[in-house]
């Protein structure tokens, strides 16, 4: 740089080309600094804006903040364990922020199933059970709007368009509405995530058929197969491997869907969290923190692993779903 | 390949046979891999089905209430109720009826009279609404004969605070004796056009008409209810002597009770959409409200008519217009800020976590396990977390998907660090650039367009989940929402604010996708 040469004399189509690029990028300076102006405006404006609509302000809150990180430290570590295994606690005092072995579900004689770990498994068989319903339907669904084996426009559409309703109307309408229909518990929260399942699935597992390799397909049309055994002998071959690994991708997501929605009032572990917290039951919030850590960790690392055997290191391109 | 192992085989095929047996003699699981998963579902189907009780929830669920609710998501009903006084009807409207204030519509035909009317009798005002909100009715204290104040029967009564009570017969007593005659107009013959449907109602008798079918319903005041003959299909009258339901379908339904005829006329649409009963525009059509508008007299004093307009829609008392636009607004911020600073944050801290930009091993696991810890806790505890510490609002919102995001992206960014192209990095290296200019301009360029195309499509799904976690308290449409189905009156609402999410993440979508196409293939 510090030797650099003094400038030569240029000829007038190198001088042309030269303004040419200086105006370019002085364009693309002026974008950048435009869209990051216009970035700043709408993130202040947006701070601004959530601040002034908040219940409590920003800066007002802010000591009360670690105020509230000091409550949640339980009477003694142990308490966490006892919480969570359901072991009467020496504090109690009748308050049900230590009646822990009231949750206590008994299985056979005194053998006993810790409530959380109970509320987990509601919240786990929620995910299971929506994934296995949205797998199912994703499946029969998705063949009928994959370009490459409908021929029919109409139905294609038709069937698209079904699926991104499903996709996109928000779940805890749906988890509502059956909570008046059924009451509260563990069943609205599944239909509702199990709706969402269908769409998302559908839509995933439709642009893996699409990307399928037809040659199987045509040989089985040149033998004189009708659509279904196409599609089962087919594509299903080709395809299931992806699908599997899709639906537990989906499964890791509806652990944590089933989660929020029983928080919202579908029963389970998120109910039983959202309960604790706003009693400001230390220990027992604890203990439930814990349990979804340790259960969703588990589930991620037991989905990724059967994902690994069943496609291999195939990867999924994340931003690429929805 | 079962058959081909048991038809006689050329020599050279039992030889590929042994050549490769895995194909032509799989193992027990393989061969039956998909049937032992199909029963393992099946067997879990069942288990599961059990363990969440799902028959008995759903065979308990309350399905006739459903379809009402569905209903109501497109249309709105109108309950006038027609009671029997003493010899005349009076009808009445809710307080908060979509029709306005003292609304005479155009399918309730009333025939007045001018007569001589005998004041009610008190014992039948106390007396009536003990009977009606009873089920004990036969025995339903009367002012004459006061029951033990203990009886439930008085707790039922509805009557203003000023109505004679058994308590007090006293009062009562006297009321009764001075009853005189008095000359009033009133109703006593009202006809309601429900759709198909048409009902006559005179004191004591109640006339529905459908098709061809005719249904009488003698009403014994304050006693019992008796439909003449076989009761049509489309009627039920569970117990003998209370009430008989008439249903019209979508069109509403006629419940004959012994002291009133309640009608539930449904029209389809929304209902006062724009401006409220109380509104001075209410009921006029677009062509009215723009000469209002635009004409000089102030219906309000205190400001122009065109404001006033503009503060009616918004503080529409069905519709709340201004509160859910608000609230939706709160939405789409948090999503935004919170994917904003996730992303500012993500950033550096995804280039210290990629083991091939930051050569510390210890570093590195440490960054990646702080983003295990933040992905893995659910946006929705660290949503709940900070609604307790910041109250409820936007900010425990953006706080939560923010603390998520985190993590996710770190996690993201830093998978895509780890898998850039070494090639730019070493053409700078060899220039001999320092550390920083290395990755400024060896690593960035390669890995800002998938770090920004991720973050778009976080920030599209987080206006999605936004909509959710704003349901446990932090901020936004998700708690209107949820608080507007909880009373299970308003699902017309819950509609509109659906309608409106999903235009707004459809927009969102749209941008998103574009941004992201152009950014991957430009």
């Amino acid at each position: 740089m510090k030797d650099m040469k003094p400038p030569v004399e240029m000829s007038p189509a190198c001088a042309a080309t030269e303004r040419h690029w200086q105006e370019l990028s002085r364009k693309r300076r002026r974008y950048t600094l435009l869209s990051v102006g216009i970035l700043l405006v709408a993130l202040f404006g947006s701070l601004w804006f959530a601040n002034e609509t908040n219940a409590g302000k920003f800066f007002d809150r802010l000591p009360y903040f670690f105020d509230f990180f000091g409550d949640m430290i339980p009477r003694d570590g142990w308490e966490i364990w006892r919480a969570l295994f359901d072991l009467p606690s020496p504090y109690f005092d009748g308050s049900l922020k230590f009646n822990y072995p009231d949750g206590r579900v008994y299985l056979i004689g005194s053998l006993y199933m810790p409530e959380y770990v109970y509320k987990m498994l509601e919240t786990i068989n929620i995910a299971i059970f929506s994934t296995l319903i949205g797998f199912f339907l994703g499946f029969i669904l998705c063949f009928l709007a994959a370009s490459n084996l409908t021929t029919k426009k109409w139905l294609r559409f038709v069937v698209r368009r079904i699926l991104e309703i499903l996709r996109a109307f928000p779940e805890i309408v749906i988890a509502g509405f059956f909570v008046a229909v059924l009451t509260i518990g563990a069943v609205p929260a599944m239909i509702a995530v199990a709706i969402h399942t269908i769409g998302s699935l559908g839509k995933m597992f439709f642009e893996v058929v699409e990307n399928a390799d037809m040659k199987a397909d045509e040989g089985l049309q040149a033998v004189g197969a009708n659509w279904v055994e196409r599609v089962w002998f087919g594509i299903v071959p080709q395809v299931l491997p992806n699908f599997l690994s899709y639906a537990l991708l989906r499964l890791e997501i509806n652990v944590r869907a089933s989660t929020i929605i029983g928080a919202v009032g579908g029963g389970g572990i998120g109910e039983a969290l959202r309960l604790s917290i706003s009693r400001g039951h230390e220990a027992k919030t604890l203990a439930i923190v814990l349990l979804l850590f340790v259960t969703i960790i588990a589930i991620d690392q037991f989905s990724a692993w059967l994902r690994k055997k069943i496609v291999g290191n195939q990867a999924f391109a994340f931003g690429a779903s929805a | 390949m079962n058959t081909i192992a048991a038809s006689p085989m050329q020599p050279d095929m039992q030889e590929m046979i042994a050549r490769y047996p895995a194909v032509f003699k799989p193992s027990f699981f393989k061969r039956f891999r998909g049937l032992i998963i199909f029963i393992a579902v099946i067997i879990y189907a069942f288990v599961g089905s059990s363990f969440l009780h799902i028959g008995k929830v759903i065979s308990n669920g309350n399905w006739d209430i459903a379809g009402a609710y569905l209903a109501d998501w497109i249309s709105y009903e109108a309950r006038p109720d027609i009671k029997f006084e003493n010899d005349y009807l009076s009808i009445e409207f809710p307080r908060f009826s979509a029709l306005g204030k003292d609304p005479h519509p155009d399918w309730i035909v009333e025939s007045q009279e001018t007569k001589e009317i005998m004041p009610e009798v008190e014992q039948y005002e106390s007396a009536a609404p003990a009977q009606a909100f009873s089920f004990m009715a036969p025995d339903a204290p009367t002012a004459e004969k006061p029951a033990e104040p203990a009886k439930p029967a008085s707790s039922f009564s509805f009557m203003a605070a000023d109505a004679p009570t058994a308590e007090n017969p006293s009062d009562v007593g006297g009321a009764s004796q001075e009853a005189k005659a008095e000359i009033k107009t009133v109703t006593t013959k009202a006809e309601v056009s429900i759709g198909p449907a048409h009902v006559t109602v005179i004191p004591g008798l109640v006339t529905i008409t459908k098709g061809d079918e005719t249904l009488v319903i003698d009403v014994e005041r304050d006693k019992a209810v008796h439909p003449r003959g076989q009761l049509p299909s489309w009627a039920q009258q569970k117990y003998e002597n209370e009430k008989v339901v008439a249903r019209f379908g979508f069109d509403g339904r006629v419940e004959v009770q012994d002291y009133k005829v309640k009608v539930h006329h449904r029209f389809l649409g929304w209902e006062n959409f724009i401006f409220d009963t109380n509104s001075p525009f209410w009921k006029k059509s677009a062509g009215e409200v723009f000469s209002l508008i635009m004409s000089g007299d102030r219906i309000d004093p205190e400001q122009s008519n065109f404001m006033l307009a503009i503060d009616n829609i918004l503080n529409n008392g069905e519709w709340q217009h201004g509160d859910v636009w608000l609230k939706l607004m709160q939405t789409i911020v948090m999503a935004f800020v919170g994917t904003l600073f996730a992303s500012i944050i993500a950033f550096p801290l995804s280039f210290l976590a990629a083991r091939n930009v930051t050569p510390n091993r210890f570093l590195n696991q440490v960054i990646k396990r702080f983003f295990d810890f933040q992905r893995s806790v659910d946006m929705l505890i660290w949503a709940l977390f900070f609604t307790r510490a910041f109250g409820p609002g936007p900010l425990a919102g953006i706080s939560a998907i923010f603390f998520t995001d985190t993590g996710t992206l770190g996690k993201l960014n830093a998978e895509t660090l780890e898998n850039i192209d070494d090639k730019q990095r070493e053409g700078i290296k060899s220039l001999g650039a320092s550390p920083v200019l290395v990755q400024r301009y060896g690593v960035v360029p390669q890995v800002l367009p998938v770090f920004l195309s991720q973050s778009l499509y976080f920030w599209e799904s987080n206006t999605r989940s936004a909509t959710i976690i704003g349901a446990v308290g932090a901020g936004g449409i998700g708690l209107k929402l949820w608080e507007a189905m909880r009373t299970n009156q308003d699902w017309e609402n819950v509609f509109y604010m659906v309608i409106l999410i999903l235009i707004v993440v459809y927009v969102f979508d749209t941008i998103s996708n574009k941004l992201r196409t152009k950014l991957t293939k430009g």
